[in-house]
């Protein structure tokens, strides 16, 4: 694959930013969006905007089909058994909410445990403290290591009798640690306990296979996936889905609805309450064809290559300091400069064009545990070459000179 | 934008060397501040005299070279002021930081305006500016003796 055609696809760096040619290494945040999501957003309202499940016309039937063929398109990239065990959210911070809501109100009560990770991001955090609040569930968080990893042993080891659920990251956004959610997933079925895995910064950059990891729930961010924002899926297998309540109500979700009850309706509509995000789902198609089309195998090569020429690149600049060192990491590289602090470093990069991100990256538990207050972070896409890391590197360079501090 | 007026030498020897770091033991007001975007955070104290003059002032926290550069000298420069004038000070500086192009008190002195102006910076980087501002609303919140700890977002 050739990184500069893939580049060409994102109309992001045709233009200069700010008089510099553009070096995003904040993919983790967010990542760029191909011309041809773009595209397909603009050519939905333009030309066959309708609303869909509802209408008999013509462009509601159309788009009510090409709303269902993503569905259909997500399944088959990762690998699910059956389309109905896609579910359409805003975001995966709301498919995380949704099961922390459904599953804690027909499974949890007081003294229950769940199980997250010291290294969770808040999105698989809060929703489980609102649990925690409504309902005295207690919360326990596997340790990471040295190496700012969790293993299945850190698992193993909070797992008690009353663990009702557990939730993990797949891949750390700030150590980059890739977690051994298989294994996991064993370990806990083994006890009867359900895994919900939350794949923000696993589904842009692994291959991914449902039916292989066997875990529960799965949560995807759309827009990390070169697709647009307010699209979000949750994966849950359909056992999950025909034994748990409803989420929201409104319309949609519904079968039969009168004054002295209501019934909800089939699988996945149970769960799309009301004007879902029609042309970001539709759009989003084109994201997982834009992704099949380069091959996550090759998404996953060339991002391994550039984490590794980061690594050693960094790992050679003095007081650059690097968090964590897991075994298995994915493309994002946190670290400090001594006497730097992040913000900083964050501004100074960005005045030669290189957008990094800054602060705690939404994981303050294990700042906390690391015993900072923040971190400057670089993340890899698909469009990062070798030479975007030479620059972070020069200017990390600059960094040290506006400083005064010391570097060879 | 030019990262040498963010980065005077004022602010770099401030942010690595902070004035008035640390707790002192007989303060009677202090107030937190915290900035939940990037985690950043400062505790003010101080101790007001019977004529309601700033005794003495410090600070606690951890930030970027502006946020600490800004309560260092935020705190030089409010130390012997009657609560009244350093008021009248924040308000000035938080106004110029907003929108005036200078400061316009007449307490503090031409040396002290200069020394304030290069904080003046931030305004062209509006993610910053709350780096600069938040121990100036913390020390406000301090004097007021409010219980909220202030916070950038709201």
């Amino acid at each position: 694959m050739n990184i500069d055609d893939i580049k060409r696809e994102f109309p992001i760096f045709d233009d200069k930013i700010q008089n510099n040619d553009l070096v995003y290494l904040d993919s983790a945040n967010s990542s760029q969006k191909p011309r041809v999501v773009v595209d397909r957003i603009y050519d939905f309202y333009t030309k066959e905007f309708s609303n869909v499940g509802r209408s008999v016309h013509y462009l509601a039937v159309a788009a009510t089909n090409l709303y269902e063929q993503t569905r259909v398109s997500v399944q088959k990239y990762i690998n699910a058994k059956d389309k109905d065990e896609i579910v359409f959210t805003k975001g995966a911070t709301e498919a995380i909410n949704l099961v922390a809501n459904t599953f804690g109100q027909k499974y949890l009560s007081e003294g229950d445990e769940v199980l997250l990770t010291e290294l969770e991001h808040h999105s698989n955090y809060v929703p489980w403290h609102f649990l925690r609040k409504a309902k005295n569930i207690k919360i326990e968080f596997a340790e990471i290591n040295d190496n700012g990893e969790v293993t299945l042993e850190a698992i193993e080891k909070k797992i008690t009798n009353k663990t009702k659920i557990i939730s993990v990251s797949h891949l750390s956004n700030v150590t980059g640690a890739i977690l051994p959610i298989k294994e996991i997933v064993q370990l806990a079925h083994s006890k009867n306990i359900p895994v919900l895995i939350d794949g923000c910064q696993g589904a842009p950059h692994l291959k991914l296979d449902m039916q292989d990891i066997d875990c529960d729930f799965y949560a995807i961010s759309g827009h990390k996936m070169y697709g647009p924002t307010g699209i979000g899926i949750l994966y849950a297998k359909k056992k999950w889905l025909e034994d748990l309540p409803p989420y929201q109500g409104g319309g949609g979700m519904i079968n039969e609805v009168k004054k002295e009850g209501i019934t909800y309706g089939e699988l996945p509509n149970k769960y799309e309450a009301g004007t879902m995000a029609t042309a970001q789902v539709i759009a989003f198609n084109e994201s997982i064809k834009f992704m099949e089309k380069i091959g996550i195998q090759n998404i996953e090569k060339h991002e391994k290559e550039l984490l590794d020429y980061g690594l050693e690149k960094l790992r050679k600049n003095n007081s650059v300091n690097i968090i964590g060192n897991p075994k298995e990491k994915g493309g994002v590289i946190s670290f400090t400069i001594e006497g730097v602090h992040p913000h900083d470093i964050a501004t100074i990069l960005d005045e030669d064009g290189v957008a990094i991100r800054a602060g705690h990256h939404c994981c303050q538990i294990l700042h906390d545990k690391l015993n900072l207050p923040a971190t400057a972070r670089a993340s890899f896409g698909v469009y990062n070459t070798k030479d975007d890391i030479d620059k972070l590197d020069e200017s990390i360079n600059k960094c040290k000179k506006i400083f005064n501090l010391k570097w060879t | 934008m030019d990262l040498k007026d963010l980065y005077q030498e004022i602010i770099l020897d401030h942010g690595k060397n902070p004035r008035n770091l640390g707790k002192f033991d007989n303060y009677n007001k202090d107030a937190k501040g915290n900035n939940p975007l990037c985690g950043d955070n400062v505790h003010v104290y101080l101790r007001l005299n019977e004529n309601k003059k700033v005794e003495d002032i410090a600070f606690e926290g951890h930030g970027c070279a502006i946020s600490m550069a800004s309560a260092s000298i935020m705190t030089d420069m409010v130390r012997g002021k009657e609560e009244k004038e350093v008021k009248e000070i924040v308000s000035d500086f938080l106004g110029m930081i907003k929108e005036k192009d200078s400061l316009e008190t007449n307490i503090l002195k031409d040396d002290e305006k200069t020394k304030l102006m290069s904080l003046s910076g931030v305004k062209q980087y509006p993610m910053r500016v709350k780096c600069a501002t938040l121990s100036w609303h913390t020390l406000t919140s301090a004097l007021d003796n409010s219980d909220q700890i202030v916070k950038t977002e709201e």
